[in-house]
């Protein structure tokens, strides 16, 4: 099975998971751990008087597992670039999940905006993992701008749609065949995330279907084994469907009882 | 002076941004800082002074997908 590393580190298995909206810091806690999720996602917000952010970033770190900033809610270049920047300095990671948002209902990124920014980015010595949409074109100018890892969306964030468009990301992963590729957004199922990974892809990265699920902790090992299970199945390299039906029982050797 | 803090009016005495975050008891917090929309080091915070009506953003790890 080929290991592709994210700018050098080997994922401990293919979950990232995010860290919004779960019901409480504790069930946020219990879905990590039930998971065994490799990354956690995480952002910059204006820290209130109470220091929210102080607890929720102790409660990060007890988690022990690499954290991915992302630049959430960026509509600008230079936004986003600053956002990083902040985000580098605080979590002290060189990895940075870039977003940047080119259109408010379904949260598109503008492409254009992003390998821009990933360019700016990766010559400061980010390591940008960017959210991007199956369009190959953008992909190749994003590994040209220094990415090596790309994000291509599934459907649009949060909306649990699952993979919209299959057909775009299978001939990512053909034309993409040594780059960690990782769907992120729109996964609301576990069937999604086996399909991703069934596709050859590396990683899935999805928040809200585990937060928003009746029992998030469930939800997560739920999604952690089917991306294991789709994974297996691309290693195991699956049989090509057919349109006609073909008898797995031998037909030779049948008896004769009309 | 009067400074806008995460958004927020707030009067402020210490003009040197190292000081104003002891001040708004950020002292010793995980959180970034930018001044008028561009980001200040936690290490240029001893040399940054604001002035009346700028504009500070401390920003700390939160809630993230």
């Amino acid at each position: 099975m080929v290991m592709r590393g994210f700018y050098g580190h080997t994922l401990a298995n293919p979950l990232m998971l995010g860290t919004a909206g779960y019901p409480s810091p504790a069930i946020l806690a219990e879905a990590f751990r039930a998971s065994n999720a490799a990354v956690a996602t995480v952002s910059l917000r204006r820290e209130s008087a109470g220091g929210a952010g102080q607890d929720f970033w102790a409660m990060i770190r007890d988690l022990g597992i690499p954290v991915l900033p992302n630049t959430a809610g960026c509509h600008t270049v230079k936004e986003a670039v600053t956002t990083a920047h902040m985000a580098r300095e605080v979590f002290d990671t060189p990895w940075v999940k870039l977003e940047v948002i080119g259109h408010t209902d379904s949260l598109q990124p503008d492409v254009f905006g992003l390998v821009e920014a990933a360019r700016v980015l990766t010559e400061e010595g980010f390591q940008v993992f960017p959210y991007t949409t199956d369009d190959l074109i953008v992909a190749e100018k994003l590994l040209t701008a220094g990415c090596e890892v790309l994000m291509p969306w599934g459907a649009p964030i949060g909306s649990g749609l699952g993979l919209n468009n299959p057909y775009g990301l299978r001939a990512m992963r053909a034309e993409f065949p040594d780059v960690p590729l990782v769907v992120d957004a729109g996964i609301g199922l576990p069937s999604h995330a086996a399909q991703a990974m069934e596709l050859g892809f590396d990683a899935v990265l999805l928040n809200t279907a585990v937060a928003q699920a009746g029992d998030p902790a469930k939800m997560a090992k739920a999604m952690a084994e089917a991306a294991l299970a789709g994974q297996a199945a691309f290693v195991a390299d699956p049989m090509e469907p057919r349109d006609m039906a073909e008898p797995s029982t031998p037909v030779i050797g049948k008896g004769f009882l009309e | 002076m009067k400074i806008i803090l995460n958004g927020e009016p707030r009067d402020v005495t210490a003009s040197r941004l190292s000081d104003l975050m002891e001040e708004l008891g950020f002292a010793g917090a995980k959180v970034a800082t930018a001044v008028n929309e561009d980001f200040v080091p936690a290490g240029a915070r001893a040399q940054t002074k604001l002035a009346e009506g700028d504009r500070l953003e401390v920003l700390a790890p939160m809630q993230g997908g």
